[in-house]
C-alpha cells in the first residue's frame, strides 16, 4: 500500500493551492456577504481546466482522474465552499452522467462545452415532495412524436440560473415506481423551462440554489439520457460520484478551519501567553486535525475506488458521512477556539461553520449515507 | 520566431538559511519553485507565442530535481524543455553557469533569449548579461515591458529613477523583471501532459562539449571564491521609550554617542 501522491497529483495540488490562495480566497468573504455567484471566478476555473478534470481529452476534458478532481474540490473548499460546490455539481452531477450514460452523439454535443466551461451544468432530482424519498417523483415526461413534454417542479437545484445544461429526472411511467423514472438532458433555452424562486440559505450563500419550473417543457427525444426507465439508476449512480465531491468539499472546509485556527492561536494572547501554549488548545487542534486526516483518507480512498472501477458506493457514503460530520464538528470547535472573534464575521470560521452544515444534508443526508452503508453491510 | 527562456529552480523563500559550518544553503524542507523573474520570462514568451505562434523552449542547468521546474513550464504551455545536468556542471558560479547555458544555446536556434533578472537565492543578476556576452548578441536588462515586431524587440528597461524604451534587433537577450506580468497558472490538462506524454530533454557535458571550453565549467571553472557565508543574526527586540520629542532627541544622541557613531 502506497500512500504517496504521484508526481502529477503533487503538481496539481501545488497549482490548486496557488490558484485558491490568489484567485479564490480574496473573494470568499464577499461572495458570502453579498450572496453573489462568483461569475468571474468560474471563468478562471474554466481557463485552468477545473471544470473538466476527470474526463478524457477527446471530450474536451483534462485527462485526469477522480482523485485529481476530489483534490481540486478540497483545495477550493479550504477558502470558499461556494466556489467548490459549483465545480462539484457541474462535474459530478451533470458532465459525469452524460459521460457514463450518454450516447456518443450526446457526449460529442455536450461534454466538450461542459468540460471547457463554456457551459455550466446542474442536476434536478429533488422535488418539493421528493427529497430523501427520491422515488416519489411527481415530474412527468410524456412522449409526443419526436419529443418529450415535461411537467413538474424541481427544488433546491445547485447552479440553477447560471447553468446551461440540466440533467432532469422525470417519470415516464408512474405505474412501475422508480423503474418508471427517466433522465433527460435539458437545456436552459428549451421552451417551457424556467428558473423559479431563489433560496436564502444559512451557508454556501454565493451558490445559486433555485427552483426549476417545467411547464410543458419540450425536450427532443434524442435528449433522453440512457433508456426509458433507467432514470433512477442513473440518478443513484450519479449521486455516488457526487458524494465524493461533497465529501471532498467537507474535507476542505474542515482543513481550512484547522489552518485558520492554527494561525490564530499562535497570535492571540491571554494571561500573557499565546493561547497555543495552553494544553486545551493543543489537544483540541490535535483532535481536529486527526479527524480531518481520517476524512482525507476516506475521501481519497473513495475517489481511487471510482478510478479503479471498483464498487465504491459504500466508500463514497462513508467518506461523505465522516467528512461532513467532521467538518461540522471541527468548524464549531474552531469558532470556540477563536472565542468572541470567531463569532464575528471579521474572521472566516463562522462562515466555515455555516458552510459545513450543508455537507451533512445535500446529495443524501447523513442518514441516507448510513442507509447506504448498512445496506452494503447486508444489515436488514 | 524561436524563443528560449532560461530558468532556475530555487528554494521557495527569500529567507534562505545557511549552514553555519559549511556556509552552504540549507535546502531541506524548503519547497522548490521556478525563480519568480524567470517565471515572468516564461509568461512573456507564452504571450508572444499566443500572438505570433512563436515556439518556446525552456532551458535550465541544475541537478536532476530541476526536472520539476521544467515540467511546470511544460504545464504552463511551453513547447520544449531541456535540462542541462552533469556532475561536471556542479558548483558553478555565474561565469561557469553562463558559459554552460551559452554552450547549450549555441546548439538551439533562437531569435530571442529571455532570462530572469536575478535569482532569489543568489541575487547576482549576472547570468543573463553574461550569456549575451558569450553569444555576442545585444542585451536589454531589467525589462518591465516587452513587445516583438518584424525581427525587433521593443523593451522597457527600468532603472530606479527612470526608464528607457529600447528597440533592438533579433537575435537578442532580455532579462525579465517579475513585474513584467502576472504569470498564468499551470492547467490541469497541462500538468497531466507534462508528466504522462511529454519529455524533458536531458543534456550532459557530452552534448555540449564541442561548444564550450571545459575549463569554464563547474566548480573548477568558477573564478568566484566565496570567502564567507553567514546567516544574519536575529536582532533582539529594541528598547522602547514613550517620551516627548525633545527627550527623544536626547536619548537618540546619547545612544549614538555611546556607540561612537557620532
Amino acid at each position: 500500500m502506497d500512500f504517496q501522491l504521484s508526481k502529477e497529483h503533487e503538481m496539481l495540488q501545488k497549482m490548486y493551492r496557488d490558484f485558491t490562495e490568489n484567485e479564490v480566497k480574496p473573494f470568499a468573504e464577499e461572495v458570502d456577504e453579498e450572496e453573489q455567484f462568483p461569475v468571474e471566478t468560474v471563468k478562471k476555473l474554466a481557463r485552468y481546466g477545473f471544470l473538466g478534470i476527470p474526463f478524457p481529452k477527446e471530450y474536451g476534458g483534462q485527462g485526469a482522474d477522480h482523485l485529481a478532481y476530489a483534490m481540486a474540490v478540497e483545495e477550493l473548499s479550504k477558502a470558499c465552499a461556494t466556489t467548490a460546490v459549483i465545480v462539484s455539481a457541474h462535474t459530478s452531477l451533470c458532465a459525469s452522467p452524460i459521460y457514463m450514460f450518454g450516447s456518443e452523439e450526446q457526449k460529442q454535443k455536450y461534454l466538450p462545452p461542459l468540460n471547457r466551461g463554456e457551459m455550466l451544468g446542474a442536476f434536478g432530482l429533488t422535488e418539493p415532495g421528493a427529497g430523501t424519498d427520491a422515488g416519489g417523483q411527481q415530474t412527468m415526461a410524456v412522449l409526443v412524436d419526436d419529443h418529450y413534454i415535461l411537467n413538474g417542479t424541481k427544488f433546491f437545484i445547485t447552479n440553477a440560473g447560471y447553468a446551461d445544461v440540466y440533467i432532469i429526472i422525470a417519470m415516464t411511467d408512474k405505474s412501475v415506481g422508480t423503474r418508471g423514472c427517466s433522465a433527460f438532458i435539458v437545456e436552459k433555452d428549451f421552451p417551457g423551462f424556467s428558473v423559479g424562486k431563489k433560496e436564502k440559505k444559512l451557508g454556501i450563500k454565493g451558490s445559486s440554489t433555485c427552483e426549476l419550473i417545467l411547464e410543458d417543457c419540450i425536450v427532443p427525444k434524442e435528449n433522453l439520457l440512457g433508456r426509458e426507465g433507467e432514470g433512477f439508476k442513473i440518478a443513484m449512480r450519479t449521486l455516488d460520484g457526487g458524494r465524493v465531491g461533497i465529501a471532498a468539499q467537507a474535507l476542505g472546509i474542515g482543513q481550512g478551519a484547522v489552518d485558520e485556527t492554527v494561525k490564530y492561536v499562535k497570535e492571540r494572547k491571554q494571561f500573557n501567553k499565546r493561547i497555543s501554549q495552553f494544553q486545551n488548545t493543543q489537544f483540541q487542534l490535535a483532535d481536529m486535525q486527526t479527524r480531518v486526516e481520517a476524512s482525507r483518507l476516506l475521501v481519497y480512498r473513495a475517489a481511487c475506488g471510482e478510478d479503479c472501477k471498483q464498487p465504491f458506493a459504500h466508500l463514497a457514503a462513508m467518506a461523505k458521512l465522516y467528512a461532513s460530520e467532521t467538518a461540522s464538528d471541527v468548524t464549531r470547535r474552531a469558532v470556540q477556539l477563536f472565542g468572541g472573534y470567531g463569532y464575528t464575521r471579521e474572521y472566516p470560521v463562522e462562515r466555515m461553520m455555516r458552510d459545513a452544515k450543508i455537507t451533512e444534508i445535500y446529495e443524501g443526508t447523513s442518514e441516507v449515507q448510513r442507509m447506504v452503508i448498512a445496506a452494503w453491510m447486508k444489515i436488514n | 520566431m524561436k524563443i528560449v527562456v532560461c530558468i532556475k529552480q530555487v528554494p521557495d523563500t527569500t529567507e534562505v538559511k545557511l549552514d553555519p559550518k559549511t556556509g552552504t544553503l540549507i535546502r531541506e524542507g524548503i519547497p522548490s519553485i521556478i525563480n519568480p523573474d524567470d517565471k515572468a520570462g516564461i509568461e512573456a514568451a507564452l504571450r508572444i507565442k499566443e500572438e505570433t505562434g512563436a515556439n518556446v523552449t525552456v532551458l535550465s542547468m541544475g541537478p536532476p530535481q530541476a526536472d520539476a521546474a521544467l515540467r511546470e513550464a511544460l504545464a504552463m504551455g511551453v513547447d520544449e524543455a531541456i535540462l542541462l545536468t552533469d556532475r561536471a556542471f556542479g558548483g558553478a558560479d555565474t561565469w561557469a553557469t553562463s558559459s554552460t547555458l551559452a554552450a547549450a544555446l549555441k546548439k538551439i536556434p533562437y531569435d530571442l533569449v529571455i532570462t530572469g533578472r536575478q535569482a532569489i537565492d543568489g541575487d547576482t543578476a549576472q547570468v543573463g548579461p553574461q550569456i549575451a556576452e558569450h553569444l555576442g548578441i545585444p542585451q536589454v536588462s531589467y525589462v518591465s515591458e516587452l513587445h516583438v515586431k518584424d525581427g525587433y524587440v521593443a523593451a522597457r528597461r527600468d532603472f530606479e529613477d527612470r526608464y528607457h524604451l529600447i528597440k533592438v534587433a533579433c537575435p537578442c537577450l532580455v532579462t525579465a523583471l517579475a513585474e513584467l506580468n502576472k504569470p498564468r497558472y499551470m492547467s490541469v490538462g497541462g500538468i497531466m501532459d507534462a508528466y504522462r506524454d511529454r519529455q524533458v530533454t536531458v543534456w550532459t557535458l557530452a552534448d555540449i562539449q564541442d561548444t564550450v571550453d571545459p575549463a569554464n565549467l563547474g566548480l573548477k571553472g568558477s573564478p568566484t571564491k566565496v570567502k564567507k557565508s553567514f546567516t544574519k543574526a536575529a536582532k533582539g527586540s529594541g528598547e522602547k521609550f514613550s517620551v516627548g520629542a525633545d527627550e527623544a532627541v536626547t536619548i537618540i544622541m546619547e545612544k549614538l554617542r555611546g556607540k561612537n557613531l557620532i
